[in-house]
């Protein structure tokens, strides 16, 4: 009987692991285009870690980094081919425009610090 | 995609611009009307008798000064030199931090280990030993906290997002030892006797050991930046401005644009400008890489960040703040070194799904203890999940890629190699053709009168100084040679009226009422002029890569100035060694094919594409590109800005100045050949440093990770210690970090020769 417990309790695990890194996502945080975004980055993780923007309308975000481990100094964004360094403790901006529509993630330079920019379509 | 990254100012958002072009008071007004109208500024007053303006509001700086702009106005925002100092300090802070937490964490974990080791230590099943053990487990729990807090606190937020890292294995492999061994502690008959071990000093010794690694890695990242903090550090503190006719030193950001410095020897040269009084040598080899110094007169343009050898100069401010070279160049080399190139591409797909497929695998692993292993199961399901969660590291794989190209990309730039992203680094090293533009990358690209043929009746003297009356009026370079030629020998050339260009064929004037005609045989040809012998010196010439020039006057023909574009003493063996690497060198131009050929020959090409008008360079590229050649293709980045972008990698070589040609993918400060050769090697060199950190991190987690999860026990009984996987995990990072450390090493072949 315990042994059964323990195995379908470690296939549960194997279950959750997969359902909870991979197939679900944080709720996006949607919010206004207009004021600057502020992401902490800290801990290993961007907060909010996801961020909805409309697509074509200038977006600024704005880092501030409190990890002052090297892991932290840099964010990337792959899709765009911007980069920026971080200060530690100091605000730092990235503005530019989406234009395409989709999901498009922006890491550290190790890719354990990720977060994903949503661009939505104006009317979806 | 335009994208602006950049520090936010500290305080409220306080801009400072420098504005050129106010003549008048009323000026002021419209600067001010024009900053105000930006969104989002609240405030900006303009300062008449400083030329700035001063503008509080939640807006980037570029819009600002483009508002200037487009009001008529110049302007630049005033920026200090980026301060290094306090990063560093940050840093430092951090390092000492990591190390301390080693520290106790190691004073905590190493007496119990090496007191179990020598059998010291009480048995868990007497109550003395439980009381010693739950003391253990108190001092290790304060390890935990103090020492790998941040691993836990990092855990739990990832978890929260949906996300799994590095701090996620460590805290559950580190976690779950406590969590064992406080049980086994506290209720000691809940396990089999064989079983009774607590792991306490594991979990202390692996929190030591991870931090002690992190404080190594940083300190060996910190290395990995020095190009950058030598570039920073380039930029002097202050400069000595001349105000009123008085000189003050001032700090670099209230230096503005149009004002007059004076730089004296052995100082550096603060911001970009114009040289208006006095001349100097000028070492610019830290931005170029060319270690001669250059000679510096009035007209000339100085560099900021470039020193000053020999003279006392003034000189006029163009560019302050971020618009500087220096600046330019750090934001080039700071882009790039944050891009990656495609090779790392694979990497990152691994790393994204990393840390959740190593948390599948040691639930595997303890299924796989619980079902098959023998006893104490319980003890061997925990050392080898707890080492499978301790042994991965996505560290080294995520850092194997971007480390290597951030040290590549800062190398290149000490040797004025300018390489725009992590593609171009890649692709250089792939290249098979290097197609060499003639003017300005194989030739100096200034024309020089070479030799002076005079008819019988004349002499060289009053052939030049015919030929440049005839000249002085015209642009074109060719024409250029021949009066600075004149001047030179300080001939008196008489004033030439009704000056005609006939494209293609030469010029027409009257000197002193006589009909004077200077161009190529076709004009004497057409006009009926006979040159006679003349025109086997002329086949001469252009076979020795000259353009000879015949000059006729009053329909009789005086001579030939022939003029050449002198090649670069050190292109020759340039290509020498592109060849030598096996690539093949190709010449592009839109000279007429006997001067090509003669070029060619002299620099060794292997074949030569002639007569090629500008706008189908990028069509011969397309044309190699076809036959399956990767095409470098190498030019000035400004008329042959098409075939530069249509290359696999633009190359624009030379450009002292300008380093934001957006055609290039790399762009050479030093107006030699050698820099692509250069940047052939740097990129070969970074290539396979990459694949060494790939491969290594590659075989390092697939061995590892079976051999931590019992692989080998069946066959061998052989188990790995988690302390000893604490070991190898921390080091793995710091090895693909040094590895990409040994680039800094890197030695070029002929550099400067």
């Amino acid at each position: 009987m315990s042994v059964l417990l323990v195995n379908v309790g470690g296939l549960i695990s194997i279950g959750l692991i997969v359902w909870w890194f991979w197939l679900s996502k944080p709720r996006a945080r949607k919010v206004q285009a207009d004021r600057p975004i502020e992401i902490i980055v800290e801990n290993g993780v961007y907060t909010p870690p996801r961020i909805e923007v409309p697509a074509g309308k200038p977006v600024t975000l704005r880092f501030i980094r409190k990890d002052p481990s090297p892991c932290a100094e840099k964010v990337l964004f792959d899709d765009f081919g911007i980069s920026g360094d971080l200060p530690v403790g100091k605000p730092y901006d990235i503005s530019f425009t989406p234009q395409e529509p989709g999901e498009h993630e922006f890491t550290c330079q190790m890719r354990m610090y990720r977060g994903s920019l949503v661009v939505r379509t104006a009317d979806s | 995609m335009s994208a602006q990254a950049h520090a936010v100012a500290e305080k409220t958002d306080t801009h400072r611009l420098s504005i050129a072009g106010m003549t008048c008071a009323g000026c002021v007004a419209n600067v001010e009307n024009a900053l105000n109208g930006v969104p989002g500024v609240t405030a900006a007053a303009v300062n008449f008798a400083e030329h700035t303006a001063t503008v509080t509001g939640d807006v980037d700086p570029k819009t600002l000064v483009q508002a200037v702009v487009d009001a008529g106005y110049e302007a630049a925002e005033m920026r200090g030199p980026q301060d290094e100092a306090e990063k560093e300090a940050a840093e430092f802070a951090h390092y000492r931090r990591l190390l301390r937490q080693a520290v106790v964490a190691a004073l905590v974990g190493v007496p119990l280990y090496l007191g179990s080791l020598a059998g010291l230590l009480p048995e868990l099943s007497t109550v003395g030993g439980q009381v010693f053990w739950l003391l253990a487990g108190g001092a290790t729990l304060f390890v935990l906290v103090y020492a790998g807090g941040h691993f836990f606190t990092g855990a739990w937020k990832a978890f929260l997002n949906h996300g799994a890292n590095m701090d996620t294995l460590i805290a559950l492999g580190t976690g779950s030892a406590w969590m064992y061994s406080m049980l086994v502690a506290v209720f000691p008959d809940i396990v089999p006797s064989l079983a009774r071990h607590a792991y306490f000093e594991a979990a202390a010794i692996i929190i030591a050991l991870i931090n002690f690694g992190s404080a190594l890695e940083m300190r060996a990242r910190g290395k990995t930046s020095e190009a950058i903090r030598r570039l920073i550090g380039l930029q002097p503190k202050t400069a000595r401005v001349v105000r009123n006719g008085k000189e003050l030193d001032v700090p670099l950001e209230e230096v503005g644009l149009e004002e007059t410095l004076r730089v004296r020897p052995g100082e550096k040269i603060p911001v970009d400008g114009v040289i208006i009084d006095g001349h100097s040598s000028v070492d610019e080899s830290m931005l170029t890489g060319e270690p001669l110094p250059v000679e510096k007169a009035i007209g000339d343009e100085v560099v900021g960040g470039t020193l000053n050898k020999t003279g006392t100069f003034l000189f006029q401010t163009k560019h302050v703040g971020g618009d500087t070279v220096l600046a330019q160049i750090i934001e080039m080399v700071r882009t790039a070194q944050n891009s990656k190139p495609a090779i790392g591409r694979l990497a990152d797909k691994i790393s994204a799904v990393f840390v959740p497929t190593v948390l599948i695998i040691a639930v595997i692993t303890f299924l796989a203890w619980f079902n098959l292993g023998p006893e104490p199961r319980i003890s061997y399901m925990l050392v080898t999940t707890m080492t499978v969660l301790i042994i991965a590291c996505p560290c080294a794989l995520g850092l194997a890629t971007p480390i290597s190209v951030m040290v590549g990309v800062g190398r290149a730039a000490g040797y004025g190699i300018l390489i725009r992203n992590g593609e171009a680094l890649q692709q250089a090293g792939r290249l098979t053709t290097v197609v060499l533009d003639k003017t300005g990358t194989i030739t100096q690209g200034r024309p020089t009168v070479t030799s002076l043929v005079p008819a019988p009746g004349w002499d060289e003297q009053r052939l030049l100084a015919l030929a440049a009356s005839v000249e002085t009026g015209s642009e074109h370079p060719l024409a250029e040679a021949v009066v600075a030629a004149a001047k030179e020998k300080k001939l008196s050339s008489p004033t030439a009226q009704g000056f005609e260009a006939i494209a293609g064929h030469g010029v027409r004037a009257t000197v002193e009422g006589v009909p004077v005609l200077f161009g190529n045989d076709k004009l004497m040809r057409d006009a009926g002029i006979d040159v006679g012998g003349l025109a086997q010196r002329a086949a001469e010439l252009a076979a020795a890569a000259a353009t000879p020039m015949y000059l006729a006057r009053a329909g009789q023909v005086a001579g030939i100035v022939a003029v050449a574009d002198p090649i670069k003493p050190d292109s020759r063996s340039a290509v020498e060694r592109l060849q030598a690497i096996g690539l093949k060198v190709a010449m592009v131009t839109g000279d007429n094919r006997a001067t090509a050929e003669a070029v060619a020959r002299q620099v060794g090409v292997d074949e030569v594409m002639a007569e090629v008008l500008p706008q189908h360079k990028s069509e011969k590229i397309v044309e190699l590109q076809r036959k399956g050649e990767i095409v470098g293709m190498v030019g000035d980045g400004i008329n042959d800005a098409p075939a530069l972008a249509q290359a696999d990698v633009g190359f624009a070589i030379g450009t002292g100045t300008d380093v934001a040609i957006e055609s290039a993918d790399i762009t050479l400060m030093r107006g030699s050949l050698h820099g692509v050769a250069d940047a052939v090697a740097i990129s070969k060199a970074t290539v396979r440093n990459i694949k060494q950190n790939l491969f290594g991190a590659f075989i390092y987690n697939t061995l590892g990770i079976p051999v931590a999860a019992g692989m080998l026990y069946p066959f061998f009984g052989l188990l790995l210690n988690p302390m000893i996987a604490g070991a190898a995990m921390a080091m793995s990072s710091v090895t693909v970090v040094s590895n990409a450390n040994r680039l800094r090493w890197l030695k070029l072949g002929k550099q400067g020769a």
